[in-house]
């Protein structure tokens, strides 16, 4: 156990010593969500949004739920793009042939994604805050939010790195990520709610996992314990079911990369 | 000489799909030597090196190392070898010094230990000056000089060598070489993988030569030339009306194995030439054959690849890349 410990606490400080290397990159995955979503897109469409449809005083705290479960999306998503790097340049074959419990990589790349993610959606929140959005639900409310988004995260980590392993080229790598991202958000309740979107789209967006974490992150925002509540618990049993299903996936493709 | 058995291979197989990459291989290697797989690209010596490592189930058969199987006793294997992969397996943005660490805590080695450890392996591959720069910095022959520190920092008891100068300038490649022997003399078991004829030439106890999955053949270097039928010697006699009487002189000679008449001269093939060149001087001289050019060609391990494969290494390098 003492061993395992030392295995997974050495292999997350790599992840996080290689992002305290890449500056410029650190910069621009902590504030490129909140930068373009938050502040442009969130005060951009301020008047265009109808107020009557979101629900919301106004469009920038309608959005923060969706901005926050979209950092999450994005993160998982890119979650194994390391791994990925690890398994072409042969790292990963280094690693592997240390006497190294086999989940340890794994599991270390799991807190890095987690721990990243955390820290983005506080700083989203804090600066949604500064643009008058006070979550309703206070600090707990704060720490439910982290807590949906990791459950979300690490389905999503599982994916990716599913992928990382599975994929011959990095090149497919990214298709693949490509592809995803931007249609899950469109057909999700971040930009729009479920009601106020044409009926085939919110039928798909219905199957969205995403709609389900935000559904349950933007009461916590908006209204309070009462409204949330349900969601919450709902979104719990949904991503306990996602997380499973990915979770199983990305073992299995592990083994098969790995033995 | 009965020697210790560090690495036993026996019947291994590795299918993918329908494709053989290793094809019933079987061999041995003993403690302390460094034993060479060489072969082109795709023979299949990597898939086999990766078996060893425990990175590879075998489809089937076994490897044990220090007689603990690849596959069911795999952690035990893994704490006793080290390994140096093919590609520059380097993380750009850490430190030389990080890297070094970061194995450390893998193998389990306190701070104290792995401090100790990572002091001395960077003073024997010089780069104690370079070990807190980003590895990004480093040129290929530093990077290599960091993998092989990194495959030494288990203090293995068999080190995995997979391609070890590929791609390095000639000046690296001579340090890689002067490495590899002085850990032999430390008693290190040595294995490589290397599609460099005259590597394996010149650092090879032993060495097995793959093609298409199976060992065409196995032996030290100097067994493998001269189980090729020896060395030749090729003379250009003056006068071509002596070359007979010379040929059934020289035939029955003990030191002399063959002679065969060319355009210009004799081939003959001998089994030390120590031995053999003043016993064909003798003779010609006593026939009063003027001898123009006598040319001396040891068989290279060239020969020997192409002897048992039917073709030359660089032909299928070239083709692959």
């Amino acid at each position: 156990m003492k061993e395992y410990r030392q295995e997974i606490g050495a292999l997350t400080m790599r992840w996080v010593l290689r992002l305290s290397r890449e500056k410029f990159s650190m910069l621009f995955t902590l504030v490129q969500p909140m930068l373009f979503w938050l502040i442009f897109f969130g005060n951009l469409f301020q008047r265009a949004a109808d107020s009557q449809v979101t629900q919301a005083p106004n469009y920038i705290s309608f959005l923060a739920a969706g901005v926050v479960v979209m950092t999450v999306l994005n993160n998982g998503l890119a979650g194994g793009v390391d791994l990925l790097f690890d398994k072409e340049n042969g790292f990963l074959e280094r690693l592997m042939s240390t006497p190294i419990h086999r989940s340890s990589v794994i599991l270390s790349r799991f807190i890095f994604v987690m721990s990243i993610t955390s820290l983005q959606v506080l700083v989203i929140l804090g600066v949604a805050f500064l643009f008058g959005v006070h979550p309703a639900t206070g600090l707990l409310g704060v720490a439910v939010i982290l807590l949906i988004g990791m459950m979300f995260g690490v389905g999503l980590t599982a994916i990716s790195m599913a992928m990382a392993f599975s994929v011959k080229s990095h090149g497919d790598f990214f298709s693949v990520l490509g592809f995803l991202s931007l249609p899950m958000i469109f057909l999700s309740s971040a930009l729009v709610p479920l009601a106020a979107m044409p009926g085939w789209m919110s039928v798909l967006a219905q199957f969205n996992p995403m709609t389900w974490a935000i559904d349950a992150v933007r009461p916590l925002i908006l209204s309070g314990w009462s409204e949330a509540l349900p969601h919450v618990g709902m979104v719990v049993v949904v991503m306990l079911v996602f997380d499973a299903l990915c979770l199983y996936g990305g073992a299995k493709a592990f083994r098969r990369a790995m033995g | 000489m009965d020697r210790s058995i560090a690495i036993e291979v026996s019947r291994l197989c590795k299918t993918y799909d329908a494709h053989k990459a290793v094809d019933d291989l079987s061999f041995q290697v003993y403690a302390g030597e460094i034993f060479g797989l060489l072969g082109p690209n795709g023979a299949g010596k990597s898939t086999t090196l990766r078996t060893l490592i425990t990175l590879l189930h075998p489809t089937s058969g076994t490897a044990t190392v220090f007689g603990h199987d690849t596959v069911r006793d795999a952690d035990t294997v893994r704490t006793l070898i080290g390994y140096v992969p093919q590609e520059r397996a380097i993380d750009r943005f850490l430190t030389g010094r990080e890297h070094l660490q970061l194995l450390g805590a893998l193998y389990h080695l306190t701070k104290e230990e792995a401090a100790k450890r990572i002091a001395e392996l960077l003073k024997l591959v010089e780069l104690e000056t370079h070990a807190d720069r980003p590895a990004k910095t480093y040129s290929g022959g530093m990077k290599r000089k960091l993998d092989i520190a990194c495959g030494l920092l288990p203090n293995p008891k068999v080190l995995f060598l997979d391609e070890p100068t590929l791609g390095l300038d000639v000046q690296s490649r001579l340090r890689i070489w002067e490495y590899v022997r002085m850990l032999k003399a430390r008693g290190m078991t040595i294995v490589m993988t290397t599609n460099y004829l005259d590597e394996a030439d010149q650092l090879c106890d032993r060495l097995a030569i793959i093609d298409g999955g199976k060992i065409k053949t196995l032996g030290s270097p100097a067994e493998l030339k001269i189980a090729l039928g020896g060395d030749i010697v090729s003379l250009t006699l003056k006068e071509m009306d002596r070359m007979a009487g010379l040929e059934s002189a020289l035939k029955n000679q003990p030191a002399i194995k063959a002679v065969r008449l060319t355009a210009k001269g004799l081939d003959i093939r001998v089994e030390s030439p120590e031995k053999a060149l003043p016993a064909i001087l003798e003779s010609a001289n006593r026939l009063g054959c003027g001898i123009d050019f006598i040319q001396y060609n040891r068989p290279r391990l060239d020969d020997v690849f192409i002897a048992h494969t039917g073709r030359r290494i660089q032909d299928e390098v070239i083709k692959e890349e």
